[in-house]
């Protein structure tokens, strides 16, 4: 389908992004790969009167060790998050659910960074970045603030990200040496989660010595099982079943073809257990 | 003579690739949407977002004022040109059948049905102002479900005062070709067994790769349309009977069509307002679909409910069926409408031999899309519904699936076998395909796994799942269509033009939308003249160049328009032999016809059917009363449709957990005759395969309560990728048809009949353990995981095997307002 008329801009700085974002007024409309942004506008479900296009913004790219921390430009291509060695020695657990976002075009194409302002329930980039404590660099007309995940999702397809300003670097904190799995349930390979599930585990001697548990899909936002993550602590391979039971507790997951609610939460029960369970091996 | 004989000795049987592929994986052809005309206008369409609705009227002002456009018409603006969108199929005397205008004037049937269309100087133009047309449209009650529809609470055409189009039957003992149904379901009753299941055929979208696009210039003597259609010479007789336009001046071209699957069988409301627009305006325009509107406004597929009764004796033997069927109609009769499931008539008893059978059918109409064919066409919904039967009748007597088929086939040895519908099924051996299918798939072994997870109390449950079909495929004899009151023949055409250098142009009647009827049609050609393969050359799909066709549906291509090529050939071979005799100065019976060259008959004297050809053109020299031309046509009837079988197991692996289901194994061996080319071949049936898979577990068109397509996109309408299926093993069993010179059966939609079946008693073997005897299709996990919940299935929650409830009145399962799911199936 045909979109509506709009004005096209492709600043190659973060500064003439800003600019062009400030100029456009209201109704712009950042691209970050426009996986989402591109079916929305051909359906006319939007109509901006201006596309300001990041993906020629070179400083946005890339994984950078930060220290303590990964520094993950916000428009890295899902592609380049999923085959990067800093992502898969310290943060795991991006990798595991970043590689499973829609299909190979698609992950060429979809930025991190886009996934996160889009923030759309089923996606699969927010889960891990909540649980693993992610701080996200927001730059406005005001200069630059970090956000923590925690933070960062206010509603469905609603962030902490204000007009005029945007995302440009996720951090990381290192996990290195934690397990991670991600489990993602679907009907079709390509399909938007019906629910998934972020788990990482520090292991110590057999048994878990720190555990983040995120959700997607099981409500507005991703979610941090936080319950699960407190039973966690200390079980071994047989305590799993028990602490994840209370995974799908304070969630309010959605009806539709896929499942309804109660189904769902049934599969956050089941795929936290799976997920932590994979994580530790 | 080098490339001559670097040939395989015989082109029928070898594994040619396909001659069309590249310029078909490349794109780089004339599918509709890429031809551009001078002056050629683009249109976009205004469509009703409701389900029913009364058009109070349209206000075009500000999309007339915008930027590029000509023109903005209406339904009142091509009243007297716009033709008819006609069913050719009324399956009674007496069938309800509303009009159905390709643009209407006072009210709308279904969402996504046409009420305005802009033509603009560019399609971004044209989209633009469509979106600036007011429709001022008021909502009327909608009827959404098929067995609330039954109720006519709701009318979805109040002027017809019911929903019901029409009831047809099909009864053993009337005709005479078996006992009585009900006196045998009593007997049963009474000391037999009796099985009673009503199953769902969901909704399905077609869902070809290139969306329907159609362009038409009506500037020259004769209108030309070029549509994505699979039936360009059933288009052109619905122009001609419905639009005062004469046959003779319409000119439709197929050119390459991106796929259709039955979906393209139609005369659409998209081309025939194409038509009237580019009339209008004198005019070219091009109209093409996004995947959007496809979604919404080309037919769909499926939607019955299946009431079905199996009488059995004790031991297993089947005594007779009846089928109760509902079909959804959706809005409108389409092209064959209501006689897609009455196809469905003759293959409810399908491999089986018992004495008694009864076929009804009611058709209704809803608010919804109009339904039509879709690839197996009635016969996926048979063979669905016997194979699911006979996996009960097996539990109940507890024997194994296959040996409670075995017990009921029909043996090699008894064909040619007139079933109990009345079909002459001409050859087969289900023994054999069975016996193959078995030995790939590990039959035993996988039933001792199944064995030993049933006892483990493995979360992972492992099911097998048993399908053994036929089908009717060559549609059809002309006679029969005829005494069922089809608007049409069921007849193919082909000509062979023998041009003066050596190559050979071959026209065929069935126009091929991916099917590679290009290549097939050359290797059959090839065998039969002697020539290269590469030396010929196959036209179709348009009305000029293959201007008699019945086109190319019903796995009728090749089993019908095939033999019309071969009894061309043979023309064109006898055409030669008198003006090969002239040239070698011998008698005509003195020759022999071998490998492309006419020979005297003990002698080295002899000439190439391309040199008889050039001779001809030249017409410098040849005998008296004969003329200068060995082209030839022929024009084919079939005697009797074919029946293609086989014998597929899946083996699926179910997550009790979770309802996820995994395919572990699938195994086909399909008898479709004699094979022209086995790649062809195998990519026909892993694509049907998939598709009856995706029935079974994935694919399912549903409405809200609003009558909105919630599986409007591919987001929510889950077709499979390669990503989601396996690697299937699939092998032939060969018992050459009898009603045709090459053997052939027909191959189109086998894997989609079969697989759907397979899957869906996989997946309920597997966990009938648990106490479920049935999930409703799509087996969505959720629904899988709810059967193992309530542990009886989706429909059976409180009946145990021993105790199925009855169809009695009164009974839950006979009212036709229950189980009513207002719209959306969950």
């Amino acid at each position: 389908m045909i979109p509506a008329a709009f004005d096209y801009v492709a600043p190659t700085s973060l500064e003439d992004a800003l600019a062009a974002l400030a100029q456009a007024g209201d109704d712009a409309k950042v691209m970050a790969g426009g996986q989402s942004l591109l079916p929305i506008l051909r359906m006319r479900l939007g109509a901006p009167e201006t596309v300001v296009d990041l993906g020629r913004i070179e400083a946005l790219r890339g994984v950078r060790d930060g220290g303590d921390h990964l520094a993950i430009g916000a428009m890295t291509p899902y592609s380049d998050v999923v085959a990067d060695p800093l992502v898969a020695e310290h943060a795991g657990l991006l990798a595991r659910a970043v590689e499973t976002v829609a299909d190979p075009q698609i992950r060429h194409r979809g930025t991190i960074g886009g996934a996160l302002v889009h923030a759309d329930p089923a996606g699969d980039v927010g889960a891990p970045v909540l649980a693993l404590d992610a701080t996200l660099v927001v730059v406005g007309p005001g200069g630059e603030r970090t956000v923590p995940a925690a933070e960062f999702f206010r509603n469905l397809f609603e962030t902490a990200v204000g007009d005029g300003e945007l995302l440009t670097e996720i951090r990381v904190p290192k996990h290195t040496g934690w397990g991670s799995a991600y489990e993602k349930f679907v009907r079709v390979s390509h399909q938007w989660s019906i629910v998934g599930v972020a788990a990482a585990v520090r292991v110590d001697g057999g048994s878990i010595a720190e555990a983040k548990v995120g959700l997607t899909n099981m409500g507005s936002t991703p979610m941090r099982a936080t319950a699960v993550e407190q039973a966690l602590v200390g079980k071994d391979d047989s305590g799993l079943a028990d602490a994840c039971a209370a995974a799908a507790e304070g969630t309010s997951p959605p009806s539709d073809l896929n499942g309804d609610a109660d189904y769902r939460r049934h599969l956050a029960t089941v795929l936290t257990r799976r997920a932590v369970r994979s994580a530790m091996q | 003579m080098t490339a001559v004989d670097d040939r395989p000795t015989a082109e029928i049987g070898t594994a040619r690739r396909r001659k069309e592929d590249r310029r078909l994986v490349t794109g780089r052809t004339r599918w509709t949407d890429n031809i551009q005309l001078p002056g050629m206008l683009h249109l976009a369409m205004v469509r009703s977002p409701f389900a029913h609705a009364t058009i109070n009227g349209v206000d075009t002002a500000a999309a007339k004022a915008a930027p590029g456009v000509i023109a903005v018409l209406t339904g009142s603006d091509i009243a007297d040109i716009q033709g008819v969108n006609i069913t050719a199929w009324p399956i009674s005397p007496d069938q309800k059948t509303p009009d159905h205008l390709p643009m209407p004037l006072e009210r709308v049937a279904h969402a996504g049905e046409i009420v305005a269309v802009v033509a603009a100087r560019t399609a971004a133009q044209a989209r633009d102002a469509a979106e600036l047309v007011d429709v001022d449209l008021e909502e009327l009650p909608a009827v959404l479900d098929l067995k609330r529809a039954a109720t006519d609470e709701v009318l979805a055409h109040p002027a017809l005062e019911t929903n019901k189009s029409a009831f047809w039957q099909l009864d053993s003992a009337a005709q005479g070709s078996g006992g009585d149904v009900d006196e045998a379901i009593a007997t049963a009753r009474e000391s037999g067994i009796v099985i009673e299941r009503e199953y769902r055929q969901q909704r399905l979208i077609p869902a070809f790769m290139e969306p329907r696009s159609t362009v038409v210039d009506p500037t020259g003597e004769q209108v030309v349309m070029w549509s994505a259609t699979q039936v360009p010479h059933v288009l052109r007789f619905c122009i001609a009977a419905t639009t005062g336009l004469p046959e003779s001046k319409i000119r439709v071209i197929a050119p390459d069509v991106g796929g259709g699957f039955g979906g393209k069988l139609q005369s659409t409301p998209e081309e025939f307002v194409t038509l009237a627009v580019a009339r209008t305006l004198g005019k070219p325009c091009k109209y093409t679909e996004t995947r959007s509107e496809t979604m919404v406004s080309a037919h769909h597929g499926r939607d019955q409910w299946q009431k079905l009764t199996l009488a059995a004796e004790k031991d297993g033997t089947v005594t007779a069926l009846k089928v109760d069927l509902m079909a959804d109609l959706g809005a409108y009769a389409a092209i064959v409408g209501g006689g897609v499931p009455v196809l469905g008539a003759w293959m409810f008893n399908s491999i089986y031999k018992f004495g008694a059978y009864q076929f009804n059918c009611t058709t209704y109409y809803t608010n919804k899309t109009w339904v039509d064919a879709y690839r197996g066409a009635g016969r996926p919904e048979a063979t669905y519904a016997i194979e699911r039967l006979m996996d009960e009748l097996a539990a109940e007597v507890g024997v194994d699936p296959l040996e409670i088929r075995e017990k009921n086939w029909i043996g090699h040895e008894e064909f040619p076998f007139t079933t109990v519908a009345g079909m002459t099924y001409d050859s087969g051996n289900y023994e054999a395909a069975t016996a193959r299918a078995k030995e790939l798939f590990g039959y035993d072994e996988l039933r001792a796994e199944q064995q030993r997870r049933r006892e483990s109390g493995d979360p992972v449950q492992l099911g097998i799942g048993v399908s053994t079909f036929t089908e009717m495929c060559g549609l059809a004899p002309s006679r029969v269509l005829g005494s069922l009151d089809y608007g049409a023949g069921g007849w193919e055409s082909a000509s062979i033009r023998m041009l003066a250098t050596g190559t050979v142009e071959v026209v065929t009647g069935a126009s091929a939308h991916g099917q590679g009827h290009e290549t097939a049609w050359s290797q059959i050609v090839a065998d039969r003249l002697g020539v290269p393969f590469e030396s010929v050359e196959v036209l179709h799909g348009d009305t000029q160049i293959a201007p008699k066709g019945m086109d190319t549906y019903g796995s009728r291509s090749l089993v019908v328009g095939g033999e019309a090529l071969v009894r061309a050939a043979d023309k064109v071979i006898e055409k030669a032999r008198p003006l090969a005799a002239h040239m070698l100065e011998a008698s005509v019976d003195d020759l022999e016809f071998t490998e492309g060259r006419f020979t005297v008959k003990g002698t080295d004297k002899g000439v190439g059917i391309t040199d008889v050809a050039l001779a001809a053109w030249t017409g410098h020299d040849y005998p008296e009363g004969v003329e200068p031309s060995i082209d030839a046509d022929a024009t084919y009837d079939p005697v009797n449709f074919s029946f293609p079988h086989g014998t597929h197991l899946c083996a699926m692996e179910v997550d009790t957990e979770t309802g996820a289901t995994r395919m572990r194994t699938y195994v086909c061996v399909d008898d479709i005759g004699t094979i022209i080319n086995p790649l062809i071949v195998e990519g026909q049936v892993h694509g049907g395969l998939v598709q009856g898979i995706a029935q079974a577990l994935w694919e399912g068109a549903e409405y809200d309560e609003q009558g909105t397509l919630v599986s409007g996109s591919f987001v929510d309408y889950t077709l499979p990728t390669s990503a989601d299926t396996i690697s299937f093993v699939t092998d032939h069993t060969t018992s050459p048809s009898t009603s045709n010179s090459l053997g052939t059966k027909g191959v189109g939609e086998a894997g989609t009949i079969a697989s759907t079946p397979a899957v869906v008693n996989a997946v309920v073997d597997a966990l009938r353990p648990m106490g479920v005897d049935d999930v409703e299709m799509p087996c969505t996990p959720e629904r899988v995981w709810k059967a193992i919940r309530s542990g009886g299935g989706t429909q059976h929650a409180d009946t145990t095997p021993a105790q199925q409830a009855h169809f009695d009145e009164g009974a839950p399962n006979q009212d036709p307002a229950a189980g009513t799911t207002d719209g959306v199936v969950q």
